[in-house]
């Protein structure tokens, strides 16, 4: 299992939402969800210019297992994709909050983010559900 | 009450990812599912498949019996150790278990079956047996491994007692032999499978599978989950019971008639349905799809065709093939474009036989 950064916050559902230099918010999969998964096969990728609600689903990912919805943290516009995971979607195993990143949201509402749970009370979540 | 096969601690022991699979505490991954996959098809991996249920049947009218209760012929097995794979059907000629039946002795046959279908298959096995004066014995005390791959033979032999290795060296495909494995374990060593590829499937008394598993880990056979087993056997063309049929389903709609025998005079349960649907023409059909756009087929997606609407029964991402595919049941006759619903998209397949994978590589037109 492998840290989780601190500068992260993260749904219940196992999404992460990093807040970017310039405002924008990166969006992808926690370590423990794609270990969950297993391998990864195939991502669906949102548009660029869609729109995106909290808590609703804007990506799919699917492992050899099962397909799962990647709901969005945040509200707001789908600014950028991660085309590479067309061809690599292993890279969310790989590196789950790194270059295995799904999506890049232009919030409209930053209250949304103080909903998230921060990386201290995602890894107590996790935890009891090994339990 | 979750059941635990005797190797469950050594699973754990070595990392493994477990789920619920049928009543069972299994392991589903080591790590990577589909590295274990590959290492089936290019070396040797291994399954704990204690799971499945061994019946052993004893008694002068077994093979009587059987020719009732089977929808394949027992007759086929002349040579003592050979296996039949069969269906066990009910009377309106729906698949109440799929099993491989061994031929032991003139008064001695043994099933494996599904572990999903244990309580109903001993059930219907032994309510049947009564007219025929057979004793049903559940094997309890076995677990089992299947060692799988174009080295899984080797890597077997080489733990064998010296005297039995030329001997299971020659075994054929589809039989079975006694020998003596590491400490003088004696096993049961069938040259079976559930993944298209070579290799064999071992019985071995339950206090003596953890040193048998232990030993071909160090002969270099690689512990595989059951995930990986599921898409080796897809790609193969081999049904999963409960998904790709069950007791609605005949076997004329399961892609199945290869192991239906009527042979003359043969009164088996099942027969005369079997008979009559095919009589008034089978009204779906099995059939193999490749999707080569991106995306998986799942199990449950609907099936569009210009004879009206299919389902996929499995469906799986193939990592031999690095796309795709699935059985589906769809209407018979059904011609020309067909496409499934994947989340709401109308996406074109391809309609192929199956197997999707043969000795390692894909099949043709695949």
């Amino acid at each position: 299992m492998s840290e989780i950064p601190g500068d992260l916050k993260f749904l219940k559902s196992h999404e992460w939402a990093r807040v970017e230099d310039n405002g924008l918010i990166r969006v992808g999969i926690s370590d423990h969800a794609q270990g969950q998964l297993g391998d990864l096969v195939y991502v669906e990728l949102p548009e660029v210019g869609s729109s995106v609600k909290a808590g609703t689903g804007a990506a799919v990912v699917e492992s050899v297992k099962a397909a799962s919805d990647i709901y969005s943290p945040v509200s707001g516009e789908v600014v950028e994709v991660n085309d590479n995971l067309n061809d690599k979607p292993e890279t969310i195993n790989e590196d789950a909050y790194g270059d295995g990143w799904i999506f890049v949201v232009k919030a409209s509402d930053r209250a949304e983010l103080d909903e998230l749970l921060d990386a201290d009370a995602y890894a107590e979540l996790i935890e009891n559900e090994d339990n | 009450m979750t059941e635990k096969t005797v190797l469950n601690a050594t699973h754990r022991a070595h990392g493994a990812r477990m789920v619920d699979f049928g009543g069972w505490d299994m392991p589903i991954n080591y790590g990577s599912q589909i590295e274990e996959h590959h290492v089936v098809r290019r070396d040797a991996g291994m399954f704990d498949v204690s799971h499945m249920t061994v019946v052993d049947l004893h008694g002068a009218r077994t093979r009587d019996f059987l020719r009732h209760l089977l929808a394949n012929s027992v007759d086929k097995l002349k040579v003592q150790g050979k296996a039949l794979y069969s269906c066990m059907l009910n009377e309106q000629g729906g698949v109440i278990d799929d099993l491989i039946v061994y031929f032991l002795g003139d008064e001695f046959f043994r099933l494996v079956v599904n572990a999903a279908t244990r309580a109903k298959d001993l059930a219907w096995i032994e309510q049947q047996a009564k007219a025929f004066g057979v004793a049903v014995q559940e094997r309890p005390d076995f677990a089992m491994i299947a060692v799988q791959g174009p080295n899984a033979r080797a890597k077997v032999i080489g733990l064998l007692h010296e005297v039995d290795r030329a001997r299971i060296e020659k075994l054929g495909r589809f039989a079975a032999a006694a020998a003596q494995g590491p400490h003088g374990a004696p096993l049961f060593i069938a040259r079976t499978g559930y993944t298209g590829e070579d290799g064999f499937e071992i019985i071995v008394p339950q206090d003596q599978a953890i040193t048998l598993w232990n030993e071909l880990v160090a002969a270099g056979v690689a512990p595989c989950g059951l995930g990986a087993r599921d898409t080796l056997r897809l790609e193969a063309g081999m049904n999963l019971y409960g998904q790709d049929m069950d007791e609605n389903v005949s076997p004329w709609e399961a892609g199945l008639a290869w192991t239906i025998a009527l042979d003359e005079g043969r009164d088996f349960i099942g027969r005369k349905a079997l008979e009559a649907q095919k009589a008034a023409g089978v009204p779906r059909t099995m059939v193999g799809l490749v999707l080569d756009d991106k995306g998986v087929l799942r199990h449950g997606q609907k099936v569009l065709t210009d004879r009206g609407d299919g389902e996929i029964l499995s469906g799986s991402f193939a990592p031999t093939l690095n796309k795709a595919v699935a059985f589906a049941r769809i209407p018979s006759g059904a011609e020309g474009d067909v496409r499934v619903d994947i989340r709401g998209r109308e996406v074109p397949v391809r309609v192929v036989k199956f197997p999707f994978v043969r000795d390692g590589k894909p099949c043709e037109g695949i």
